[in-house]
């Protein structure tokens, strides 16, 4: 069990004549946190979307725990064990916090053509569990996540993939438009990620994020991979001088 | 105290409630206690189930984020392709799968055209509009055909109940109701109904097929519709080409009076429900008030700008209620 968790070779995405990647080759070790840098442009979005099944590549291959896999729905990597985290927020405000943990995933008690009744005591329980689990003090499931801060619902993103028992989680720019307090317990989970045995993938422009909270830094420009160290081998004035 | 207090007031559809125990005081007291009689409830139950029925579909889809303005024509195309086929011989249980999977085809058209190629549902049901309500005159030559004799009124719209107060119909919508009711709150497609509507990025990338989830609505809003457009064939016991004008704006009205925002994610079949119940009211009142009934669609029109900003009111002092989650 030696391999990396996630290994993709030689991809390749054009949008209708922009080459966005342009043979990216990445491993990723177990229980590492990789810090992914890169200008805007620089493909590192493209590379995410195409590990957490919102794109296709339309070259290259993809090894999840050394066996190839085919990723062309957001289902596909989930059930991979890659869970996502988006800049934008990957919640529905309008919806109560126990209802967004299991969203597509919901516990069903009777089921007919896969539609079913809610295990509705279920959700809460383990919600408020989930919630526990990752630090975070919510004192009920059924509030709104549009009520939560939005470093509460990055909590609640990562308490979801948690209790999903994801093995890898992708991170994009969680910690944007985040309080100072609140980027500090984001930059906190992450770095706790490892003691839970889970690869993160955390991208982001901020530089002092990245080396705070990875062991690994890769940098991305011009949809190349021009930069791959130990964070401890690399400064940020070299990663500056790369992009 | 607090909590609670903050927790109806965020439930969109206790504006609307409140307005409809304060019309049915002022209506009882203006008509001199006739609004309540049994005659007149027999009256108003009787009608009450037809635009509900549309009303709960249409609040379904707008919670899922769309919108379907082909509601009113589809209520006329059903019951007059039943009727059509039935003085072609056709047997009822037949002509009605028949009707239904007209309303099916219809639903799902909307949905699919909307979905593939990207353009808002407010056109595509509008285009439906006049092509449903065309082949409604165009399937009927002009001349209605007549409704057999031997349809199975017992089953749609025969009175029952104590002081024969209700009609089947009524049975029927509120069996519908709760099950629709049921099926968004309960089930993990009314999660997936509500997620899609509530924010369409983050639906999808939880991987929900939320083009399915869609289209799924666009259906259940036709056939419902088709369904109350029989009901009122049978009541009336002719299948006119002209039933159901201008129930579509009806709907959405009621839908939105009812706490359902228009950008999808928040509502309850039960606001919709409430908003068709104080249109009707209204409707009602203001002629057993003996005011001119022109002033009908002013009171709707009025009533629905009225809830919309009643809601953002309540929904906003809600929020300013400091509890901790």
């Amino acid at each position: 069990m030696n391999g990396p968790i996630v290994s993709v070779k030689n991809l390749h995405k054009w949008y209708s004549g922009v080459h966005a990647l342009r043979g990216v080759s990445v491993d990723f070790a177990r229980n590492e946190a990789v810090g992914l840098i890169g200008d805007n442009g620089a493909g590192k979005s493209t590379l995410i979307n195409i590990l957490s099944g919102v794109q296709k590549q339309d070259e290259g291959r993809i090894f999840v725990e050394g066996k190839e896999a085919t990723i062309s729905s957001p289902r596909d990597s989930m059930r991979l064990g890659i869970e996502t985290i988006y800049q934008y927020n990957s919640m529905v405000p309008t919806m109560s916090i126990a209802r967004n943990l299991f969203i597509g995933r919901e516990p069903i008690k009777y089921s007919l053509f896969g539609i079913g009744v809610l295990d509705m005591r279920k959700m809460r329980k383990e919600s408020v569990q989930a919630i526990a689990d990752v630090d975070l003090h919510l004192r009920s499931p059924d509030a709104l996540v549009g009520e939560l801060s939005g470093g509460q619902r990055q909590g609640v993103a990562i308490a979801r993939a948690m209790h999903f028992k994801s093995k890898v989680m992708i991170l994009d720019e969680p910690t944007n438009h985040l309080s100072v307090k609140e980027t500090n317990k984001v930059i906190g989970f992450v770095r706790s990620l490892k003691e839970q045995n889970v690869t993160g993938i955390f991208i982001s422009h901020n530089m002092h994020h990245v080396f705070e909270s990875c062991d690994r830094v890769v940098a991305m420009a011009r949809g190349q991979i021009v930069l791959d160290r130990r964070v401890s081998e690399t400064s940020i004035d070299e990663v500056q001088s790369v992009l | 105290m607090k909590r609670m207090l903050k927790m109806y007031m965020e439930k969109p559809e206790l504006a609307a409630l409140l307005l409809l125990f304060l019309l049915i005081v002022l209506f009882q007291i203006r008509s001199g206690g006739v609004f309540l009689s049994l005659d007149n409830l027999r009256g108003f139950f009787g009608i009450l189930p037809e635009m509900a029925l549309v009303a709960i579909g249409v609040t379904v889809l707008m919670i899922c984020g769309e919108f379907d303005l082909s509601v009113g024509a589809v209520f006329a195309l059903m019951p007059m392709t039943m009727a059509v086929l039935m003085a072609m011989g056709i047997a009822f249980p037949l002509a009605f799968i028949a009707g239904v999977l007209v309303c099916v085809a219809i639903g799902f058209l909307n949905g699919f055209l909307t979905i593939r190629f990207a353009i808002p549902s407010f056109i595509t049901t509008l285009g439906m509009m006049f092509v449903a309500r065309s082949l409604t005159v165009v399937i009927s030559g002009g001349f209605p055909p007549l409704l057999p004799a031997d349809l199975p009124i017992w089953l749609f719209t025969s009175f029952v109940g104590p002081g024969q107060l209700l009609r089947m119909s009524f049975i029927w919508f509120v069996v519908i109701a709760v099950l629709v009711s049921l099926l968004l709150n309960r089930t993990n497609l009314g999660n997936w109904i509500r997620a899609t509507g509530g924010f369409l990025p983050a639906a999808d990338a939880l991987g929900i097929p939320t083009a399915r989830v869609k289209i799924a609505c666009f259906i259940l809003c036709s056939v419902l519709s088709g369904f109350a457009g029989l009901i009122q064939v049978l009541r009336l016991g002719s299948p006119l080409p002209s039933i159901g004008e201008g129930m579509e704006l009806q709907a959405v009205a009621a839908a939105v009076i009812g706490g359902t925002a228009l950008n999808g994610g928040v509502g309850a079949v039960l606001g919709g429900i409430i908003g068709v119940v104080l249109i009707r009211v209204i409707d009602n009142g203001l002629i057993l008030s003996q005011v001119d009934a022109n002033w009908f669609k002013f009171a709707i029109g009025a009533l629905t700008i009225f809830a919309v900003v009643a809601n953002s009111w309540l929904r906003k002092r809600a929020k300013a209620i400091k509890v901790e989650i």
